[in-house]
């Protein structure tokens, strides 16, 4: 495989860079706030992968206007099933952030070893 | 009434009773012994009954429900299951008069709970006396070690929970460890688990497997106490007396040997495992348990202990005549079912009757006892005698079958076990006895007289039992013939 | 008009739609009378609809009359059904019976929003059980999730917070690893429909983003599942929940999980992936052993009676992960009842120890010693579903167990280590279980703990009562669930080569 064709899957090897970036924050962070901001990285990531297998070369938005039948389209699929996960994602991290808060209210820290140690 | 109905109500009775106890004890405890005299009275009516109909041959059989497709909660009545039934059913009458003597002379607590689990266990034993496949027998093998935990640990205290502990271990650890595996592995190669005259296995399993199979049902049987899974029996001796005379020297231990001669006859097939060399180790482990538990035995200080060590050898006499493998044995199993329990449950009596006139447990306080106590040492004497094997009394007749057994099989070991182990049967009670009648009583002990008279009552019936059975043994060796009908001779 | 053909859809939307409904009912005790009545109906009709599939019928609802494969499809087969029937049993019950728990755990004013979440998740559970969308599982799973965690934190324990985060990061975690697998299976095939993307899979010719997607999905849902060694967010979650949502979410959340596992590995895979049978055997079935030991050995010596069973959910997994990895009709069978069984054995267990909770602030064992005097019928029936849990003959554990046993048999070479490790792990749950019974029944009352007044409140007692004799009566009687688990493990092979 030469390097063109290394490149040519660019966007996979993101996709791949940036879940591991992602994941590896949530488990080496100790701090609940940067486990969330791991989360999102990992999250967005899988975004990114729905996004690119969705392209189509040479497609354009998927909206179908007068005069514009033949034209070559995006697939438009993954794009709503990836609204929807942005939707959960999004959810997910507000709940998760809500749970820091009451956290922090009631041991008065955020740090995961200051926790386990209260208890 | 007819032969299902009577099946259901055996269990269903004794169920019924401890219901009714319970409700009864909130009344009255003269109330509640009367519920339990009226339920054994009623059980054994219903159990004995039967007789009648399996003399003529018949084999009355009740299917409560299919567990599975091919695996049902079936019982069916046959000889073996029939003596065993009958036997508790009637032993549980005379138990019961003895138990209300017993438990108001010591004052023991939770007396409501004594005879309810009482009355459940022998639920428990009339379904394990007439269950028709391994499954049924199982479910009601496990009933009965539940339901007598709580007898056993009745006194309540550290020492007493922990023994209780061991003897629910290694009763639940086996059957759970290696009886029910056996039980599935039967069921797996042969199809069903239904016990049918001339056995199930012939010619699904061979070879080695078949020795293997056998040990996980021997070991798996804790209640058989086949050393080295004998443990419980002692540990079990913590219990009010009662307990230990009608479950741990009737029902419990011997629901042990009933389940192992039936898996015998009915699973295996004697023919079978006659021709199978694999299975040949059993009689080996029997006639290891007789004569180790008897030299334990002579080394105990304790009555209650002695009789426990002595009981795990007399249950290993029946494992092995089921092992020698031809008729005459197997129906000296059967009977030997019987003699045992009428001279064990009297020795029992006797050692109850003893702790609640005098509260002495250890054989070195017995001495000139049968001056103060004639009745109780008489019966003992009687039951010692039988436990011996000296005629006139019960354990000469099984003996006699059993040694016959064992000549028709031309098993010289089994032979020379039983004469040996009757050497050592007479080394440890005929000292307790001589010590008893002939010994001067040392200064200084308790004043007492004789036990309450219900308890009187109740070992001077058993041994009179002892003695009975010596010479009417006709019926119970007509039924038990055939069970080895269509045996090769 | 015959509702019968909309049972699927209003399965579904029956909870969903009255979840937020439920938030507006603010008259003290309205909103607990909603969603009762809510989680019901939906069990009725869960009832319903298994019954017909026990007579042969099978679902499949197009939503809006947009047909599969671009609608939004759901199906109800033998194993759907069995699953909603454990989730809408187990939701009524815990509601119906959870009252005095939850008044006691939960503030009035907040009860509405409390039994809006918890009608929403299981609308959620309802919805992943039911869409044979492999999108719309995640959309599903992602709700129930999300709504289990603010159950969890919603109890007046604050542990629960540090134990829910954790839940919160493992469980999106699984979830996102199960949509990059859809992804993938996506790219290859060209749809979400799962019964589509069965018939299109086999003319996939690069197979390799397949089993990375085989991997990603079996190893996302195996979180969300608490199978070994991905369990570690389990036992926090359920010992410091709320009573009656430790009884909601023992008895059906990582079951539901299981759910999806098997139908993706069986029903899209198992077909067409050459020898994902021998993976799916490889790699389940020694995390499914050490699950099984490892979890039984933390239970035997575990402390607090909650954490205990949380402990020993993790090992029932594994028998239910265990039978499945056979691959044969025996063992899904025996892995599709124990589901069953397993759900009525801790959701009683967990009810009974709800009603414990109502008099005992600290349920460690040491605290909880000789409650069976002070509360005889809770602690009898918290025993019987203990006995069901180590699966003692004449309750429905046996049943399973044996059926697990019987199935390893046939399993040849490894047959003595399977049958072993189940009968070892038995005799250890025997141990744990008997902890709990000479704890209530025979150790004398610790000093500082005043003895309570008086039985579990009523309604508690009884669904725990319930629980107990259903244990007892599937026990002996098992032949429905059987049949429906029979043909749900018919209809899983039905779809191997």
């Amino acid at each position: 495989m030469n390097l063109l064709e290394l490149l040519g899957y660019f966007n996979y090897w993101v996709f791949a860079i940036v879940l591991t970036v992602g994941l590896y924050t949530v488990i080496a962070k100790i701090n609940l706030v940067k486990k969330l901001i791991g989360l999102s990285i990992f999250q967005s990531a899988v975004f990114l992968m729905y996004i690119t297998m969705d392209k189509v070369e040479g497609g354009t938005a998927p909206i179908i206007q007068k005069g514009m039948e033949n034209q070559v389209f995006s697939n438009p699929l993954p794009q709503v099933l990836i609204l929807t996960a942005i939707v959960v994602g999004v959810s997910t991290l507000a709940l998760g952030l809500a749970i820091v808060v009451r956290i922090f209210e009631a041991y008065g820290t955020i740090e995961e070893d200051e926790i386990l140690d209260a208890d | 009434m007819s032969a299902d109905l009577a099946i259901l109500l055996a269990i269903c009775v004794p169920l019924a009773t401890a219901v009714g106890i319970q409700l009864a004890g909130r009344i009255s405890d003269n109330l509640r012994e009367a519920v339990t005299l009226a339920g054994a009275a009623t059980l054994a009516w219903v159990v004995w009954g039967m007789l009648p109909a399996l003399f003529a041959g018949e084999r009355p059989a009740l299917t409560l429900g299919e567990l599975l497709p091919g695996i049902a909660i079936a019982f069916e009545v046959e000889p073996l299951g029939m003596l065993f039934a009958a036997l508790a059913s009637g032993l549980w009458i005379i138990n019961s008069i003895y138990s209300i003597g017993y438990m108001r002379g010591n004052r023991e607590k939770k007396q409501t709970r004594f005879y309810t689990c009482f009355a459940l266990a022998l639920a428990a034993t009339m379904g394990i006396a007439f269950a028709g496949n391994l499954l049924t027998l199982f479910l009601c093998y496990e009933l009965l070690t539940l339901s007598t935990y709580p007898l056993v640990s009745h006194k309540g205290d550290e020492a007493t929970v922990r023994s209780a502990r061991v003897y629910l271990g290694i009763l639940l650890c086996t059957s759970i460890g290696l009886f029910l595996p056996a039980i599935i592995w039967t069921y797996h190669v042969a199809g069903t688990g239904d016990f049918i005259a001339g056995g199930i296995l012939a010619g699904k399993i061979a070879g080695a497997d078949v020795g293997l199979l056998l040990a996980l049902f021997v070991f798996g049987v804790g209640k058989a106490a086949v050393m080295p899974v004998h443990r419980w029996l002692p540990a079990a001796m913590v219990a009010p007396t009662p307990v230990s005379a009608l479950l741990h020297a009737v029902a419990v231990v011997k629901a042990g040997v009933f389940s192992i001669t039936k898996i015998i006859v009915y699973v295996f097939g004697v023919d079978f495992l006659f021709a199978t060399p694999s299975s040949g180790w059993l009689v080996y482990a029997a006639a290891f348990t007789i004569i180790a538990a008897s030299l334990i035995a002579l080394r105990q200080t304790n009555l209650k202990r002695l009789l426990a060590y002595s009981t795990v050898a007399q249950l290993s006499y029946v494992v092995m005549a089921a092992a020698v493998l031809k008729p005459l044995a197997e129906i000296g199993a059967a009977i030997h079912m019987v003699a045992h329990a009428f001279g064990k449950i009297t020795l029992f009596f006797a050692a109850g009757a003893i702790y609640t006139a005098a509260h002495k447990t250890e054989l070195n306080q017995l001495y000139g006892i049968g001056r103060r106590m004639p009745w109780t040492m008489a019966a003992f004497t009687i039951g010692a005698l039988s436990m011996i094997g000296v005629p006139p009394t019960g354990g000469f007749v099984s003996k006699w079958y059993i040694l016959a057994g064992a000549f028709q099989a031309e098993n010289l070991l089994a032979i020379f076990t039983i004469i040996g182990s009757t050497v050592l049967n007479a080394a440890y009670f005929l000292p307790i006895i001589f010590m008893a009648w002939f010994a001067d009583e040392r200064p200084g002990g308790p004043e007492h007289g004789e036990a309450p008279p219900l308890v009187v009552l109740a070992l001077v019936l058993t041994a009179l039992l002892t003695l009975g059975f010596f010479f009417f043994n006709g019926p119970v060796i007509a039924l038990e013939q055939q069970l080895v009908g269509g045996m090769a001779q | 008009m015959d509702l019968t053909p909309h049972l699927p859809v209003l399965q579904v939307v029956v909870p969903l739609l009255s979840s937020p409904l439920l938030l507006l009912l603010r008259p003290r005790g309205l909103a607990w009378a909603g969603a009762a009545a809510v989680a019901l109906l939906s069990f009725a009709i869960a009832l319903n609809m298994a019954l017909a599939v026990a007579a042969g019928i099978q679902f499949s609802y197009a939503v809006g009359g947009w047909e599969p494969p671009y609608g939004i499809a759901l199906s109800v087969d033998a194993f759907s059904a069995l699953i909603l029937l454990i989730v809408t049993g187990a939701g009524a019950i815990a509601i119906l019976a959870g009252k005095p728990s939850v008044d006691r755990e939960i503030d009035a004013e907040r009860q509405p929003l409390f039994y809006s979440a918890w009608i929403l998740a299981m609308a959620g559970l309802t919805g992943i059980a039911l869409s044979a969308d492999a999108f719309n599982i995640f959309v599903f799973m992602e709700i129930s999730s999300l709504a289990s965690y603010v159950l969890i934190a919603g109890g007046p324990d604050r542990r629960a917070l540090p134990a829910v985060f954790k839940y919160l990061i493992m469980g999106t975690i699984g979830a996102t690893f199960y949509l990059i697998g859809v992804g993938l299976v996506y790219m290859m095939t060209g749809t979400l429909n799962l019964a589509d993307m069965e018939a299109r899979i086999g003319g996939v010719t690069d197979i390799n983003p397949l089993l990375v997607a085989a991997g990603f999905i079996t190893i996302g849902l195996a979180l969300k599942a608490a199978v070994f060694p991905l369990h570690v967010w389990l036992p926090n979650a359920y010992t410091h929940a709320p009573h009656m949502i430790t009884v909601f979410l023992a008895a059906c959340a990582t079951k539901v999980a299981i759910y999806v596992l098997l139908r993706f590995d069986f029903f899209v895979f198992q077909a067409n992936l050459d020898r994902h049978d021998v993976q799916f055997s490889l790699f389940l079935m020694p995390l499914a052993l050490l699950g099984i030991l490892v979890a039984s050995a933390v239970a035997m010596f575990e402390g607090h009676i909650k954490r205990l069973l949380a402990m020993s959910s993790v090992a029932q997994i594994g028998y239910i992960m265990l039978g499945a990895s056979f691959i044969t009709e025996a063992g899904l069978t025996a892995s599709a009842l124990h589901m069953f069984n397993h759900a009525l054995a801790k959701g009683g267990l967990f009810l009974a120890i709800a009603g414990l909770a109502c008099h005992y602030g600290d349920l460690r064992l040491a605290r909880l010693a000789g409650a069976a005097r002070s509360m005889p019928w809770t602690a009898a029936a918290l025993v019987v579903c203990g006995f069901s849990l180590v699966g003692i003959p004449g309750t429905a554990g046996f049943v399973s167990k044996w059926l697990l046993l019987d199935a390893a048999l046939d399993e040849g070479r490894f047959a003595a280590v399977l049958v072993g490790v189940i009968l070892v792990s038995s005799l250890m749950a025997l141990a744990y279980v008997w902890r709990i019974v000479e704890t209530l029944y025979f150790k004398p009352a610790a000093q500082d703990v005043a003895t309570p007044t008086g039985e579990a409140p009523l309604p508690l007692l009884l669904a725990a009562w319930l629980a107990a004799i259903a244990n007892i009566g599937f026990g002996l009687f098992p032949q429905f669930p059987l049949e429906l688990c029979s043909a749900a493990a018919e209809l899983l092979l039905g779809h191997t080569l």
